[in-house]
């Protein structure tokens, strides 16, 4: 196969790159020398540094590499490419920590008020710190790295493109970094999930559709007859993403060398996108992507079939349909004309059973598997996840129903929902995923300890218990604190006093989200060590998990 | 292993596969299960008769404004008069009454100091504090020391005008000069004042003060608002300095700090913001903390 006589020349999309950041640092450098702003000026310098890096990186590598272009298959087996499945992994586990830890901070903040430190770590900036490194940081990079791996294995494939996969998993690095600095340093739209500015997003427009075109690139050049299940799911998730990200974040920027923008939307429309695209995000990147992990994952694992065919497709399908209308229901009792509220509230009761359809297909792929959560953490860790999935699908569209929702609106129990979605599920199914990946991916038999998964399973279990448990009491207590009247048709509590119940509350949930952070840190060291550990390597060339296929 | 598109029997669930397989992963041929379907079902119908019965779908130039004309704004402004219908039943003539009258009324007093709590904790404790105890720059509002007068009607007034508003006529107004930023006395002569300030109060004063310069300046430059003996005046908000309630701090620096750039604290007028009978309840509230004359 190999040309002896190949001459090394830069193929097409190394050149394009290096010119690509070639002009895009010239670009940072002039916005660094002209702009007022020192927090604009510090992103600049760090584009140009990055762009710099960039062409650098990509030389070294010419210079490195063989001249001809990996191979597609080598003796009849895919040559996958796991080098930014495994840079994504990493990157999540370690996201993920510094999330967890911001999340804690607010948790103790909201309890305790004196550690606001004004103005870079105040409540305020560290919020959507904690939200958007938990959600995509940690999720975006488990997303990343499991989608490119799973389309690859179920395609049996080599991922698209030679660059393209590496500048997507580091391209996404760097959103990260400047959406996060951005926000200590004061730099945010103001709006919930997508609060990085113009020029962050339009960063992110160019990784994620060359994301789409990786992935779609895969598919097509897949071996196998058909699209597995997972790969619908990724598909629905990454594009969807994409078309809520370019309609929620369409701003007009006051300079090109100003930070600030303002958003083509205005009153009432603007709080309807913003909410049709914060809906769908939990829909499409929280759930969707999510599905498509647990679709791979938990009957890979378990060495079952999955459960149904035919409800993969009825529900998948219901799911994308359904869920693209649910949105106004954050709208409740606001200005928002009463039919879309209506609409938004009866396709969230609509979406109910779709959503279901997952956990069905899920937790019933286990049949003639049951005993292996005994004796499997990692299993039992992916299993609860889809529990708590059908629990916070099922809390959702009942707090949508407006009765419900003009108690549950503005309060803590909105936090618990939340978080029972994205402690049991989202993290526990990537934390599952994560145990699989990591001995797959660097060729070892099994993870370091299983006991340390138990150990992690446990008390994190415990840490979402206390915190989802707080959160409803002291939700529930705030919403009919807030509506309590006197006999005499006053109100019964100022908002003060609403605010002095919930202190209890808050140290329990900052306790649980404690409990939380130790278990992970007991992955980290797991990971860390499975990593570490000498064995002879399993088939490391092929990356041949470690489980066969049921027969 | 199974070839593609052939399928297989699975003895564990009794079925069979649909024959395709991805890195070893098969699909079984499970029907949807019927509660599943059913329940599915259940809710779109619900939907629909949800959609009949309450506004939902755009049309073209308005909506379909469902079977019962029920509108959340109409919803809204029913519960509220129902409100007011009971507040009035129950504290009919709190609008009408006088102080006088409330204050002879145990009924109507228990509705006003009902009314005053919750406002007051709601508007008022953000600064005055949950018990209007105040705090430094913030006036104690239990105890009988009042700048603008501690009578109801005083009080009231002062609620609803505020202290120094731009734009508000009847605005609590009065300004203590910047004697020392625009060098109307010089750095001795505040000195001085400052001890003689704390001498009126029965504090002790600084080694060497020159309480006589003191005195002189006192009865010059601030006797005219705050009385010979500094009493105070409550007609002009100037603040009694012979007693232990110091607002910005007994210390010397602080009393020097006043006279040479005063602090002219500001209070919002809440006449705009809230209602006569709510403002009415506040007087009667802040009053009822302990120290209303």
């Amino acid at each position: 196969m190999q040309q002896a006589v190949a001459k090394k020349s830069m193929h097409a999309g190394e050149f394009g790159l290096v010119i690509f950041f070639g002009v895009t640092a010239l670009l940072c450098l002039v916005v660094a020398a002209k702009t007022t702003e020192p927090a604009f000026a510090f992103h600049a310098a760090l584009g140009v540094a990055g762009s710099l890096v960039a062409v650098f990186a990509i030389f070294n590598r010419y210079y490195e590499r063989p001249a001809a272009e990996p191979q597609l298959e080598i003796d009849g087996k895919p040559n996958y490419n796991m080098g930014p499945v495994k840079f994504a992994t990493i990157a999540a586990i370690f996201w993920g920590f510094a999330g967890m830890a911001v999340g804690l901070i607010i948790a103790l903040q909201l309890a305790y008020p004196d550690l606001n430190f004004e103005p870079w770590l105040n409540f305020g900036r560290m919020r959507p710190l904690h939200t958007s490194a938990v959600i995509f940081a940690f999720g975006g990079n488990v997303l990343l790295a499991t989608s490119f791996y799973v389309a690859q294995r179920t395609c049996r494939a080599r991922l698209a493109g030679d660059l393209a996969p590496w500048f997507v998993v580091l391209g996404y690095q760097f959103f990260i970094v400047i959406a996060g600095t951005g926000y200590l340093l004061g730099i945010t739209q103001s709006k919930e999930y997508a609060e990085p500015e113009w020029y962050a997003d339009l960063w992110l427009t160019i990784v994620w559709v060359t994301y789409l075109l990786v992935f779609l690139g895969t598919l097509i050049r897949r071996k196998e007859p058909h699209i597995y299940v997972a790969n619908w799911f990724y598909l629905a998730f990454i594009a969807t993403v994409a078309v809520l990200h370019l309609g929620n974040g369409l701003a007009l920027p006051v300079s090109v060398f100003s930070s600030k923008s303002y958003i083509a939307w205005g009153g009432v429309q603007d709080a309807m996108f913003q909410w049709w695209y914060g809906h769908n995000a939990v829909g499409f990147f929280l759930t969707a992507g999510f599905l498509a992990i647990m679709y791979y994952f938990i009957p890979k694992r378990a060495e079952r079939p999955i459960y149904s065919y035919r409800l993969s497709i009825i529900h998948f399908w219901a799911v994308i349909f359904l869920y693209i209308w649910a949105g106004p229901h954050h709208l409740h009792y606001t200005a928002l004309p009463d039919w879309a509220q209506t609409l938004g509230m009866t396709f969230s009761i609509m979406l109910w059973m779709p959503s279901w359809g997952g956990m069905i297909n899920g937790l019933l792929t286990l049949s003639g598997a049951w005993d292996k959560l005994r004796t499997d953490p990692v299993l039992r860790m992916m299993v609860v996840s889809v529990a708590f999935y059908g629990m916070a699908t099922f809390e959702g569209p009942m707090m949508s129903i407006k009765v419900v929702n003009s108690l549950s609106h503005y309060t803590d129990w909105t936090i618990g929902h939340v978080h029972s979605g994205a402690l049991g599920w989202n993290a526990y199914v990537s934390f599952g995923a994560i145990y699989c990946l990591v001995p797959w991916l660097w060729g070892k038999r099994e993870l370091y300890s299983l006991k340390l998964v138990n150990w992690h399973f446990w008390i994190s279990t415990i840490g979402i218990v206390l915190y989802i448990t707080a959160m409803w009491v002291s939700g529930i207590l705030q919403g009919l604190m807030w509506r309590s009247y006197t006999a005499l048709g006053y109100l019964e509590y100022s908002f003060i006093e609403t605010v002095a119940a919930m202190h209890p509350f808050y140290v329990i949930r900052a306790l649980g989200g404690l409990l939380f952070i130790l278990g992970y840190t007991l992955m980290i060291y797991n990971i860390w060590m499975t990593i570490r550990m000498k064995e002879e390597p399993v088939n490391s060339a092929a990356f041949t998990p470690s489980f066969h296929p049921a027969e | 292993m199974t070839t593609q598109g052939q399928s297989d029997f699975d003895p564990v669930s009794g079925r069979t596969t649909t024959g395709h397989e991805w890195d070893g992963i098969r699909e079984l041929n499970t029907p949807l299960p019927r509660w599943w379907l059913w329940t599915f079902y259940a809710t779109i119908l619900w939907s629909v008769a949800y959609w009949v019965a309450y506004p939902s779908w755009p049309l073209a130039t308005s909506f379909a404004g469902g079977a019962f004309g029920w509108t959340s704004r109409g919803a809204v402004s029913a519960e509220i008069d129902a409100l007011n219908e009971r507040r009035a039943s129950q504290g009919a003539g709190l609008a009408s009454a006088t102080f006088a009258a409330i204050a002879r009324d145990p009924k109507l007093m228990s509705i006003a100091l009902a009314q005053g709590r919750v406002a007051f904790a709601d508007n008022c404790a953000p600064c005055h504090g949950a018990g209007g105890g105040g705090g430094v720059n913030f006036p104690n509002l239990a105890d009988d020391d009042w700048l603008w007068g501690g009578t109801l009607e005083e009080i009231a007034a002062t609620i609803t005008n505020g202290v120094r508003v731009d734009g508000v006529k009847a605005t609590r107004l009065s300004l203590m000069p910047a004697f020392g930023k625009d060098n109307l006395l010089n750095a001795d002569e505040i000195l001085a004042v400052a001890n003689h300030v704390r001498s009126l109060a029965g504090l002790d004063t600084q080694k060497g003060a020159n309480l006589a310069l003191g005195a002189k300046t006192f009865g010059d430059a601030c006797a005219s608002c705050h009385g010979p003996g500094g009493k105070g005046n409550p007609m002009v908000g100037a603040p009694n300095l012979t007693d232990a309630i110091w607002l910005y701090g007994s210390e010397i620096p602080s009393i020097v700090a006043t006279i040479s750039n005063p602090r002219n604290g500001v209070m919002p007028a809440w006449g705009g913001r809230l209602d006569p009978v709510t403002i009415k309840s506040l007087a009667l509230y802040v009053h009822s903390l302990g120290g209303g004359k």
